[in-house]
């Protein structure tokens, strides 16, 4: 069956994104000049403006800052899914990651470590993904 | 800059009104709060219409049909908040000496235009089947695991709203339902039902503005606009605490400001509970409750009419529904009412200040695009 959920739309702003996705690396925007690393990237740093900006692989870990089961499909290629868990991931870095938790999730609850995997829906992209760390 | 007034009100039950065109339902509630101010309608210096979702110049394809043409017309999109900034424009145009007669009001027929707010598409969040009410599950769980609140108290705040949205006659939601009857709904996303969202409605809703040293010949009770603020959610790329919504914060410290004047000064007073868990968020974001310590105000019926601030005592977006364009001069003219006593079984009995409050929108990385607080005095 073909994907036949949406899809994020790529741009130059967000191509490099996707491009360490494909290759399973979890990468943030990151600014050379004070460091800041952000999500969802910026053509400037939001912190001081600077336009100099690099891409740089993230750790791939956080903590679910908040997670909720969703039981209504808004788009149809989700109907099969429900219930599906959405989750808000704070990033070892700093930024908040909307996303879905995914594997086993009875144990999930606010505060629980999580690590990326990458969902591989296309050639050109892989989506990532969380699941409960495995040696939380 | 002058002091401006609110002298007429337009107003019409929310509901799926989706059969007949949306200037057909809209003309006659704009004539209402024209007819209610008694003015001259050529005395109408400028109009802003809010709306979110009914494609280009909906003020101009309303104002048409009442020959309100000729004068500027700006149509204002910003979510939720687009009638109430509408409102502000208004004002601002009266305020400055740009007119002394002003009209605002909100039009959106969201069951013919779509499910559900739609935003950019440069936001990532649709390839994770993310939707509003999931953000705001998200937000109820943190707020919930950060200050011990149980999905009964959260039932309490939607039993409360479809309690008071029994009472009111613009209500699209007009049943008392038991915390059972809330438990056991439909699940959305937890850990809300559908009873904890508030219904997709049609409607429209308008209020007629003028100087304040000419309202009394209008009126024999209008209505202060005490303060206006609009502010836009700060980019946040960081990390962002989930249970503290900083632009409503912002903006109330702003308003507080600017009026002279505290939580503690206001009468009655409407947020933008688009679920329930927003009226603890709002509550203590706009300084009526410490954070964390809504919910005590709710369990000690401090939220209810007879209570310390009675909040969303309408029903609010959860009883009253969600057209997105008019909710924010609802809420107006919902207090408008209330100021002028005539809000018949919601009546807070000597109600001098009243609050209303709507955000607008999301959009990655901000807290809400937009928000909009208005202070109304008598």
């Amino acid at each position: 069956m073909s994907y036949n959920k949406p899809l994020p739309k790529l741009d130059p702003l967000t191509t490099p994104f996707w491009e360490h996705a494909r290759r399973n690396i979890l990468a943030l925007q990151t600014c050379r000049a004070c460091n800041d690393a952000h999500l969802p990237p910026s053509p400037v740093c939001p912190k001081c403006l600077s336009t100099d900006q690099d891409w740089k692989p993230a750790s791939g870990r956080g903590v679910l800052e908040a997670y909720a089961e969703f039981h209504r499909a808004y788009w149809p290629g989700f109907n099969d899914d429900i219930p599906y868990s959405s989750a808000i991931v704070r990033l070892e870095e700093g930024p908040l990651m909307a996303t879905n938790l995914v594997g086993d999730t009875t144990n999930a609850r606010v505060g629980k470590a999580v690590e990326v995997i990458f969902d591989i829906v296309s050639p050109e992209l892989a989506l990532p993904k969380f699941r409960l760390a495995s040696d939380d | 800059m002058r002091s401006v007034s609110i002298i007429g009100t337009g107003m019409m039950r929310f509901m799926k009104r989706d059969t007949v065109n949306m200037v057909d339902f809209a003309w006659p509630i704009v004539k209402a709060a024209i007819v209610e101010a008694g003015v001259d309608p050529k005395s109408i210096g400028a109009a802003y219409c809010g709306s979110a979702a009914s494609g280009s110049m909906p003020g101009q394809r309303v104002l048409k049909r009442l020959g309100l043409t000729g004068i500027p017309i700006s149509n204002v999109e910003g979510a939720c908040s687009s009638s109430a900034i509408a409102l502000r424009h208004a004002s601002l145009a009266v305020a400055t000496g740009e007119c002394d007669v002003a009209l605002a009001f909100g039009v959106d027929q969201l069951n013919l235009s779509g499910k559900t707010l739609v935003h950019g598409t440069e936001d990532w969040d649709f390839a994770y089947g993310l939707a509003m009410p999931g953000l705001y599950a998200m937000r109820a769980q943190r707020y919930m695991y950060e200050y011990g609140v149980t999905i009964e108290q959260l039932t309490k705040i939607a039993v409360k709203s479809k309690k008071y949205g029994a009472l009111n006659p613009w209500a699209h939601f007009q049943q008392e339902v038991t915390a059972e009857q809330v438990m056991n709904a439909r699940m959305v996303a937890d850990p809300f039902t559908v009873l904890h969202c508030c219904p997709r409605s049609d409607g429209a809703s308008a209020v007629v503005v003028c100087a304040s040293d000419i309202a009394h010949r209008y009126s024999s009770k209008p209505v202060k606009i005490v303060s206006s603020v609009q502010r836009s959610g700060k980019m946040m790329t960081g990390f962002r605490d989930m249970t503290m919504p900083e632009s409503t914060q912002r903006a109330a410290r702003i308003l507080y400001e600017q009026s002279g004047l505290g939580p503690e000064d206001i009468d009655v007073c409407e947020v933008h509970d688009a679920f329930t868990v927003n009226e603890l968020l709002y509550s203590d974001a706009l300084g009526f409750s410490k954070p964390g310590e809504a919910v005590k105000l709710l369990e000690d019926g401090d939220f209810d009419i007879g209570g310390r601030i009675p909040l969303n005592i309408t029903g609010g977006l959860v009883s009253r529904g969600h057209p997105i364009g008019p909710t924010g001069i609802a809420q107006v003219v919902e207090m408008t009412h209330q100021l002028q006593g005539r809000a018949g079984k919601r009546q807070v009995e000597g109600a001098k200040l009243a609050m209303t409050h709507v955000t607008g929108g999301g959009v990655a990385g901000l807290d809400h695009g937009a928000v909009t607080i208005h202070i109304l005095g008598v």
